[in-house]
Formats: structure tokens, sequence, C-alpha cells
């Protein structure tokens, strides 16, 4: 259960971006492998498609197709030092509710595991709305619904992941990422090999290593089934797909029709 | 940073973005490099389209390289056709035409995607808010008073 401090910006720099900013290294680690639905949703785009990836994080989804331009964005600036590293694309650093993008412009963005990070509805919604603005609008070529937007968000409904959250638990949690020790392994050949990487397993992997241990507790809103589709059309967006991937609730959207 | 990515950047501040005189940003006190990366004549193409011209060569100028052209150059330039013997032929009889990047696919690409600004700032024409580029990357984090 989250604390009772008051919610909004100051407790996401507090409870958020100053742990991104402290295990931005460790965290990247076991960021590499990407998730299926996000992996596709990159790979079907037309060659030279214009992105955002808002929430970029170290950068992993920036390596899933060469063949398209993204500006990622992130809050973390050790974070986006990592990402630097994919030279076909750019990378800022920017806040998700600041982002300094013109207004409809993209063909895509994607918005993976970030907005569960903000901690009142009103900012989950901004946040949305932020995302589907910077979309192309629908053009009158027929059949071109716009630009569109893939979000991610951790979902409450996980009673077989070892957290166990499910149905009727409290959504506001803190959650522990441990370093363990001052020495920092690689990961290991078998995991890089291993394709079923359980999300769940990576969030708060420690690793080996000696001295003492350091637990980090991040904010996280749990998302009930449902919920993302409800702050998508309360933004104005218009909801192509949705579904659920390994703990996550997932929607593709587009912004609605300018009246 | 690809001087590209001018083309999708705008003020951070949000009273700002309504405002035509935030787009572009102006790099000042730039230090620029080439970071040097495959041609992809497909990828230009799409992008074409997609580029303010005006404001993109408004930013070459700024930052003092060679002047684009006045207009965006047109899909079908990109690509030249080039005679060639095919390899292993010493006949010479089989000449083959192959179409390679035209000289104008080969500047786009040079300035857009290859050309990076690595230190420097990026100001509003607006509002005349700074944001500092460090080590390629652009910081867009406003002061609270700006949020």
């Amino acid at each position: 259960m989250a604390d009772k401090e008051p919610r909004g910006e100051a407790y996401e720099t507090q409870h958020v971006h100053t742990v991104y900013e402290e295990i931005a290294s460790h965290f990247s680690s076991t960021r590499y492998k990407p998730w299926p639905i996000v992996e596709s949703f990159l790979k079907g785009l037309p060659d030279g498609s214009i992105g955002a990836d808002v929430g970029c994080g170290n950068g992993k989804y920036l390596a899933v197709n060469p063949r398209v331009f993204i500006v990622g964005s992130d809050r973390s600036t050790n974070l986006v030092k990592i990402a630097k590293a994919y030279h076909s694309h750019s990378v800022i650093v920017a806040d998700s509710l600041s982002l300094p993008h013109p207004s409809k412009t993209f063909d895509f963005a994607i918005s993976i595991a970030v907005i569960h990070h903000l901690s009142t509805p009103e900012r989950r919604i901004e946040a949305v709305r932020a995302v589907l603005d910077i979309l192309r609008p629908p053009s009158s070529v027929q059949g071109d619904e716009g630009g569109k937007a893939l979000i991610y968000v951790w979902a409450l409904e996980q009673k077989d992941s070892r957290r166990g959250w499910d149905e009727g638990h409290e959504q506001d949690v803190m959650v522990p990422w441990v370093l363990k020790g001052k020495r920092e392994k690689k990961p290991s050949k078998k995991r890089q090999s291993d394709d079923q990487i359980s999300e769940d397993r990576d969030r708060d992997r420690g690793m080996g290593g000696q001295g003492e241990d350091k637990t980090f507790l991040r904010y996280y809103h749990l998302y009930r089934k449902g919920e993302l589709e409800g702050d998508i059309e309360e933004a104005g967006g218009r909801i192509l797909g949705s579904g659920y991937e390994k703990d996550n609730w997932w929607a593709i959207a587009v912004s609605k029709m300018d009246s | 940073m690809k001087l590209l990515t001018l083309n999708f950047l705008t003020c951070a501040i949000k009273t700002c973005k309504t405002s035509p005189s935030s787009f572009p940003l102006h790099p000042q006190d730039s230090e620029l490099e080439i970071v040097e990366a495959d041609i992809n004549v497909l990828f230009l193409r799409n992008m074409l389209p997609r580029l303010m011209w005006n404001e993109l060569r408004l930013i070459v100028n700024e930052l003092g390289l060679p002047s684009l052209p006045e207009t965006a150059p047109d899909a079908s330039s990109l690509l030249e056709t080039k005679l060639q013997v095919p390899e292993g032929d010493t006949t010479g009889l089989n000449i083959e035409k192959i179409e390679v990047p035209s000289q104008v696919a080969k500047d786009l690409h040079r300035v857009l995607l290859e050309t990076c600004i690595r230190e420097g700032k990026l100001v509003c024409g607006n509002c005349g808010h700074e944001y500092k580029v460090m080590e390629g990357v652009a910081n867009f984090l406003l002061p609270g008073h700006l949020v």
C-alpha cells in the first residue's frame, strides 16, 4: 500500500524519477527483451515512419526497427545516456507531460510502462492526452486513421505472477527494486538466450554481488481491467484494439477526428 | 543529435506551442560532428513529405552549413541510373543498369542524418528559453515555475 503523502509531481520526483536515476544502469541490464506486442507493432510500420517513444528508458525499443525514425524521450538523464547508443534514432531528456514535440506530427507513438508511474488519475489522463496530441490526425486518404499510439501499463490482475496481485487489491503500490551489493554481474548467458523472460521477474531482480543490499521503492498505479481504455476515452482517443499480455494491459489508439 | 530531430522538436512550454515562432528551435553555440550512417533511399523518400523544408533551410543556414536547395527535392531525384558491367563478366558486352542513391540523396542524408549537434543549445524563438545540448542529448526538463 502506498504511503499517505500527497500525490502529484513532487511525489513522482521522489518515488519514481529519483529512483530511476539511481538504478538506471542496473535497471537497464535487465531490460533487453522487447515485449511481443510492442515488437510486432513496431515491425509492422512502413519504412520511414516517424515516431516518438515517450518514456524510452534504456531505449530497448529503439533497436527493434531501424527503418523507422524514433525520437525517444525519458525523464531520466542516466537512462537516456544509455539509450543514446541506438544511433539510427535520437533521444532527448523530457517530461512526458511537457513534451517538446509539435502537435499532430507523428505516425506512431509508444508509451511502454510509463503511465502507471503517474500518481493521480488526472495526471494519467493528461499523459495519455499528451501521447495522442502528438499523433498525426486522420488524412483525407481513405483508410488513413492517422497516427497510432501503443500504450502499455502494468495490470492489477496478475495472480499467477510472483507478486500475486489480483482484482480487489490496492491499486497504488510501492514496488521494491533491490540493488545487491557493490559489484554487479552481467546477465548470465542462460538469461540472454531465454525466450520467455517474465517481466515480473525482471521488474525487481537483484544481481549477485557483495556488500549491503539497497532497496529502492517505486510508485506504481496498477491498472484494473478496462481502466486503460477508460483513460484513453477520457483523453479523447479512440481504441483500435486492446488486450492483456504478460501481466500488462495494452491498447492501440488514435486521436478522434477533429470536429 | 541528428539535425533531422529538429524537424520534430519545439518548445516544451505549453503556451509556446501554439505560437508559430516556437518552431523550429534555433541552434546556438553549436559544436557539430558527423556520425556516419547507412543511406536508405526508401527512408529518405518517405521522410521527404514530412520535412518542414523552409524551417530546415533556416536551421542549416543558422548553423553555417552549405545551403539546402530552395525547394525540397522531388522523390524521383533521389535515385539515379548507373551503367555497370556485371561482376564476373569479362566480355564487357552485358552492361546492366542499376539504381544508386543520387548526389541529391547523399547530400540530404549527410545533412539530416549524419550531421549531429554534440554540444550547444536550442533556443525557442517565442519565449527565448534555452535548452542545453550536452554530449548529443538535448534536455527539455523545465524549471518548476515554467511547467
